[in-house]
C-alpha cells in the first residue's frame, strides 16, 4: 500500500559516495583509526624508547637513513615512525573525548534554551557570546593556565572554547522544530517537558550537530596540537604530535624529517576531517536532495 | 467573466506536439510529462487541470524553458509564434521569454526578491525589454500598478514585498508579467495562496486583463471552479498526460473521460446533498507502479481488457480525448 | 464505544478570546494583536461546527485555544460541563483526553524519526498503564479502522502518501477516545479525489464513535457538505453563526454573502458577479477598526457601523452580528 522507498541510511549512503573528496576522506580517517588501534602491534618500537645510538637518523631513503627507522629519529634516538603511530592515539582520543564533552553539554544547554526560552536562554546565550568574542586559541591557554598544563586540562580547556557552536546550532535547531505540529500534538496527549526535549524534539536535530561534531573533530586536534607545542598540553614523553613538533623547533635546519612528518601527520588528519565533514553536511542538507 | 472570443481564429500562437520530460531518480525513469500535446490560438484561454503529480506545471516550466538539470525535455513540435523554441540557442529562448511569454506562479510572496522595492523589480523588466531609462520605466511602472488596480499607486512604487500582502503582491508579479505587453501569460495557480475573496479579485482582473491586451492565456489549477471563471477550453491532465480537452461548460456538464468524471463527482459542491462523496479508488501511479496501457485504467470505473493496451487519443477540433471507451463519442480517431 | 444521547453537550465555549502581545523592544509598550474576541459557540456529539472564515481571521487560534494548546486571555471553555481553562496536573490530564487535534499539514504532524507504530503508541504510553501487547494491539485495531494495514505500523512516515498520514493522524487523534476532535484545516492539503475519502472517513468515525467536530476551514464547498452548524468569522470576531442550511441558503451578514459569492462556482455564474466582488484587504489585527470590524469593506456600512460595535444578536433562526441586516434582509 505505501511506496517503496530506500531506508534513510541506504539514501544517505549513497548522496554520499557521490562526493570523492567525502570518500576520500572517509578512508583516510578509517586507516587513521586502524593504525591508531593496532599501533602496539604495527609500530616497529615503543613511543618512548631511546637511543643514543641513533639519535638524528634521517629517514630511509635518504644517505644515512637505514630501513630500520623509516622515518628517521628524533633527537634523543627515539624512532618518529613509531611515535606518530602512538601519536594518532593521542590525537584520536583528544578528538573524540573534546568533542563528546562539548556535544553532551553543547546540546544539553542548547536543548534548554531553545525549548524554555525567556531568562534561561538569555542568560545561555550571552555567556556563549562571550566565549565566542575570545580569540580561541588565547582563551584555551588563559583556562590552561589556570587549571594548569597537561593532557587532560587541555582537553577541558578546547572542549570549552568550542562549547558556543554547539549550543547554537542545538539552540537553532531546537526553535525550528519546537514550533512543528507533531511536538505540539506530542503535547497535546500529555507529553511533559522532558519527554518532548528528549524524544520529540532531539533526534531531529541531529543532522547538524553530526556535521559539527565531525568538523569540530578537527579543530580539537589542531587546537590541542597547538597547546602541546605551546607546551601547555600533553607534557614531554607523550607522542602527542604537537608536543612532537615543540621537541623539533630547533632541528628545523637540521634534521628537517623531526619537524615535518609529525607536521604532516597533523595536516593530513585535519584534513581527512574535514572532507568527511563536508561530504556529511552535504549528504544530510536536505536542501541539497532533491 | 468569459474571454472574449479569439481574434484570428486561424492564428495558432502555440504548438506543442508530443512533449516528453522525464525525470531520472534511484528508483527508476519519472515520467512527469508523456506525450503531451496542446495548441493555443490567439488571443484565447485555456485551462489546465490535474491533481498533484499531474505533470500541468512541469509542461509549461518545459515550456518557458525553466527546467534545469536532472529534467530532461524532449519533443516533436515547440513552436511559439511560429518561431521554433525547439532549437532555439539560449539567447534567442531568453529574448521571447518575458516578453512575449510571461509567467505568473502561486505563491506571490515568494516570487518576489524581497530585498528590492517594487519599482525596482518593476522598472528591470521594462529596462530589460523595452529599452526604457530610468524615469520612463519609473512612470510606467505606476501606470501598470494602476492596471492591476493597486490603489494609490505612486507610494506604493518604493513599497518592499514583505509590507505588501498577498494579493498585492499577487497584483505587482501581474504587473510585471504585462509589462511587455506579451502574447501568452502563463498562471501557474495564481490563486492557490490567497484568501477566497481575493482570489475573486485576481481572477476578475486577469479575466479583464485578457480582455483588453487581447492575449493567450494558460491558467493551471487544480481548483475546477476557479478554471471554470475565467478559461473557454479546459485540459485534464492525469499522471503526466492529457487525458481531455473540452469546451469548458460542455467539460463540466459531460465529461468525455472517466477520471474528469470521477473528479467532478469527487467534489463536495457536486456531491448534492449525499452523505458520502464519491471517491476514486487506488493512487496515481508512482515511478514503479506505471501501467503499460492506459494509465488511468486500474482505477476506472468503466475499464475493460482493451484498456491494458495504450489509450488512443481522439481527436476533433480543439478538443480530444485520451481513452478506449469515451464516455460520449468524440470526432474521429487521430 | 457507548452510544451517547444525541442532545448531549460535549463542549461549551463562552466569549473565548485571544490578545497575543508583541514586543517592541525594551523601551516600548508591547502592541496588542486580538486574535480572538468574544467567540462562543456549543457543539454536541454527533455533530460538526465548522468555522469558516480568511486568513488573519482568528480561527487557527481558536482551534488551539479548544484544543487546549493554548490558553486563552479571557473567557471560559466547558467539556462535559467541567471548566477546563486554569486546568493543572490530573485536570489537565483528564481534560487532554477528551479533545484532541488533528492538523493541516500532513507532512509536519507526524514526527519523521519515529515508527508510526510509536506514534501512536505514545498517547497510551503517557496517559494509561496498559502493557505493550496492549497498546500494539489497540494501535493495529486503530489503524485498520482507519483503512491502513496493520503492518504499516512498522514503516516511518516518509512512506506514506498525504492522505495517509491525514489517516494516522486522525488514528493518533483518537487514540485515547476523546469527545471532541478539532480539526485544522485537515484536507486543504490535499488532492480532491483524496480529500473525498478523508471526509468520508471523518464521517464514518464520527456516526460510530459519536465525536463532535470543530472543524476549520476556508474551503466553503467542504464546509458546506460537512458541517450541521457554521461560524463566520472575520478580524477574530463572529459575523454570523448557526445552522449550516441556513448560512448557506440564505445569508444575511454581507461579509457572508461576499464569501459565497466569492467562491467560483462551477460552469458558468448565473448572477452578475462584479458588483458582489469585495474590494480592498482586510485591515491589520494590530490596529483593528472602532466599530464593526467589517464596516471598512462593507457595501451597506453607515456611520454607525464605524462607530459602534454590533452585538451578536438573534435574527431568522441564527445569531448574526450586523446593525444592518435586519434591515437588510427586509428589503429584496
Amino acid at each position: 500500500m505505501a511506496t517503496s522507498t530506500p531506508s534513510s541510511f541506504a539514501s544517505f549512503w549513497t548522496a554520499f559516495r557521490r562526493n570523492r573528496g567525502a570518500l576520500l576522506g572517509l578512508w583516510t580517517v578509517l586507516a587513521i583509526v586502524c593504525i591508531a588501534a593496532m599501533a602496539p602491534w604495527l609500530a616497529p618500537y615503543g613511543p618512548t624508547l631511546t637511543d643514543n645510538q641513533v639519535f638524528l637518523t634521517p629517514p630511509a631513503w635518504q644517505s644515512g637513513g637505514s630501513a630500520a627507522h623509516w622515518l628517521g629519529t628524533d633527537a634523543i634516538g627515539r624512532d618518529i615512525l613509531s611515535r606518530l603511530m602512538h601519536g594518532a592515539r593521542l590525537s584520536l582520543t583528544i578528538g573524540v573525548a573534546v568533542v563528546a564533552i562539548s556535544v553532551v553539554l553543547g546540546c544539553a544547554l542548547g536543548l534548554a534554551a531553545g525549548y524554555l526560552r525567556g531568562v534561561f536562554d538569555m542568560v545561555v546565550m550571552r555567556c556563549m557570546d562571550v566565549i565566542l568574542t575570545l580569540p580561541s586559541l588565547l582563551l584555551a591557554i588563559v583556562i590552561v593556565a589556570i587549571l594548569g598544563p597537561g593532557l587532560v586540562n587541555a582537553m577541558l580547556a578546547v572542549a570549552i572554547v568550542v562549547l558556543p557552536h554547539y549550543v547554537r546550532i542545538t539552540r537553532a535547531a531546537v526553535l525550528a522544530e519546537a514550533q512543528r505540529d507533531f511536538v505540539t500534538a506530542a503535547r497535546l496527549s500529555g507529553a511533559g517537558h522532558l519527554r518532548l526535549m528528549l524524544v520529540e524534539i532531539l533526534p531531529n536535530c541531529a543532522a547538524p550537530l553530526i556535521v559539527q561534531a565531525s568538523l569540530g573533530l578537527s579543530t580539537a586536534i589542531l587546537d590541542a596540537a597547538a597547546l602541546g607545542f605551546l607546551g601547555l598540553g600533553a607534557q614531554p614523553p607523550l607522542p602527542e604530535w604537537g608536543t612532537m613538533l615543540a621537541d623539533a623547533r630547533e632541528f628545523v635546519l637540521r634534521a628537517w624529517w623531526v619537524v615535518t612528518f609529525p607536521g604532516l601527520a597533523i595536516l593530513v588528519t585535519v584534513l581527512a576531517f574535514n572532507l568527511l565533514g563536508d561530504g556529511l553536511r552535504d549528504a544530510l542538507d536536505p536542501k541539497l536532495k532533491r | 467573466m468569459p474571454a472574449a472570443a479569439p481574434m484570428h481564429p486561424f492564428a495558432r500562437l502555440l504548438e506543442l506536439a508530443d512533449l516528453q520530460v522525464d525525470f531520472p531518480s534511484d528508483q527508476g525513469v519519472l515520467h512527469a510529462v508523456d506525450g503531451l500535446s496542446l495548441q493555443l490560438h490567439a488571443g484565447e484561454v485555456l485551462g489546465i487541470v490535474g491533481e498533484s503529480g499531474s505533470g500541468k506545471s512541469v509542461a509549461m516550466m518545459a515550456l518557458m524553458g525553466l527546467l534545469s538539470f536532472p529534467a530532461q525535455m524532449r519533443a516533436t513540435r515547440m513552436q511559439f509564434a511560429g518561431q521554433d523554441l525547439l532549437h532555439a540557442s539560449a539567447a534567442q529562448r531568453r529574448a521571447i521569454t518575458g516578453k512575449d511569454m510571461a509567467m505568473i506562479f502561486q505563491d506571490p510572496m515568494s516570487s518576489l526578491n524581497p530585498s528590492f522595492t517594487v519599482a525596482y523589480q518593476l522598472s528591470e523588466t521594462l529596462r530589460l525589454h523595452l529599452g526604457m531609462d530610468a524615469r520612463a520605466a519609473r512612470n510606467h511602472a505606476a501606470t501598470l500598478l494602476a492596471q492591476v488596480g493597486i490603489a494609490d499607486a505612486a507610494s506604493r512604487l518604493d513599497a518592499y514585498p514583505h509590507q505588501l500582502s498577498g494579493g498585492m503582491c499577487q497584483r505587482v508579479m501581474i504587473a510585471m508579467a504585462i509589462a511587455c505587453q506579451p502574447q501568452l501569460l502563463i498562471a501557474d495557480e495564481p490563486t492557490t495562496a490567497l484568501d477566497v475573496t481575493v482570489q475573486a479579485q485576481i481572477l476578475e482582473l486577469l479575466a479583464q486583463l485578457q480582455r483588453t491586451h487581447g492575449m493567450a492565456m494558460v491558467l493551471i489549477s487544480h481548483d475546477m471552479g476557479v478554471v471554470s471563471q475565467v478559461a473557454q477550453r479546459v485540459a485534464v491532465m492525469y499522471a503526466g498526460q492529457v487525458v481531455e480537452v473540452q469546451e469548458a461548460g460542455a467539460l463540466f456538464d459531460a465529461p468525455r473521460h472517466p477520471y474528469t468524471q470521477a473528479l467532478l463527482q469527487a467534489m463536495p459542491q457536486r456531491s448534492q446533498g449525499a452523505k458520502r462523496l464519491a471517491t476514486i479508488p487506488g493512487m496515481v501511479p508512482g515511478v514503479a507502479d506505471r501501467p503499460s496501457g492506459c494509465l488511468f485504467a486500474p482505477r476506472c470505473a468503466h475499464a475493460q481488457t482493451a484498456c491494458n493496451t495504450p489509450a488512443p487519443i481522439h481527436r476533433d477540433g480543439g478538443s480530444q480525448v485520451r481513452c478506449h471507451f469515451p464516455l460520449h463519442p468524440l470526432g474521429a480517431i487521430a | 464505544m457507548n452510544p451517547v444521547q444525541p442532545a448531549q453537550v460535549v463542549v461549551q465555549a463562552t466569549s473565548l478570546g485571544q490578545t497575543f502581545r508583541i514586543g517592541r523592544g525594551l523601551l516600548r509598550a508591547p502592541a496588542l494583536l486580538r486574535a480572538v474576541h468574544d467567540v462562543s459557540f456549543s457543539i454536541s456529539a454527533g455533530k460538526t461546527l465548522a468555522v469558516v472564515g480568511e486568513s488573519g481571521c482568528g480561527k487557527s487560534t481558536l482551534a488551539r485555544m479548544v484544543a487546549l494548546a493554548q490558553e486563552p486571555t479571557t473567557g471560559a471553555l466547558a467539556l462535559h460541563g467541567v471548566q477546563v481553562l486554569g486546568a493543572r496536573g490530573t485536570a489537565l490530564s483528564v481534560a487532554r483526553r477528551a479533545v484532541q487535534m488533528v492538523f493541516q499539514n500532513p507532512y509536519g504532524s507526524l514526527n519523521p524519526r519515529q515508527r508510526i507504530g510509536h506514534i501512536l503508541e505514545a498517547p497510551l504510553q503517557i496517559n494509561t498503564r496498559l502493557a505493550a501487547p496492549e497498546r500494539r494491539a489497540l494501535v493495529a485495531q486503530m489503524l485498520e479502522r482507519v483503512g491502513l494495514r496493520a503492518e504499516t505500523a512498522e514503516r516511518y512516515p516518509h512512506m506514506f502518501s498525504g492522505g495517509q498520514r491525514q489517516r494516522i493522524a486522525i488514528a493518533r487523534a483518537l487514540m485515547l477516545s476523546p469527545a471532541l476532535v478539532v480539526a485544522d484545516e485537515p484536507v486543504s492539503a490535499l488532492d480532491v479525489s483524496i480529500q473525498a475519502q478523508i471526509l468520508n472517513l471523518l464521517q464514518d468515525l464520527q456516526e460510530a464513535l459519536g465525536l463532535a467536530y470543530l472543524f476549520i476551514s476556508h474551503d466553503l464547498g467542504v464546509v458546506r457538505h460537512i458541517a450541521d452548524e457554521v461560524l463566520v468569522m472575520y478580524l477574530g470576531n463572529t459575523m454570523e453563526q448557526g445552522d449550516k442550511n441556513l448560512v448557506f441558503e440564505a445569508p444575511l451578514h454581507p461579509y457572508t454573502q461576499a464569501l459565497l459569492a466569492s467562491t467560483p462556482a462551477l460552469g458558468r455564474p448565473a448572477a452578475p458577479r462584479p458588483t458582489r466582488l469585495l474590494q480592498g484587504e482586510i485591515p491589520s489585527p494590530l490596529a483593528p477598526p472602532a466599530g464593526c470590524v467589517f464596516a471598512s469593506r462593507c457595501p451597506h456600512a453607515t456611520s454607525r457601523c464605524h462607530q459602534e460595535r454590533p452585538a451578536l444578536a438573534p435574527l431568522h433562526g441564527r445569531l448574526i452580528a450586523c446593525h444592518e441586516a435586519a434591515r437588510l434582509a427586509a428589503s429584496p
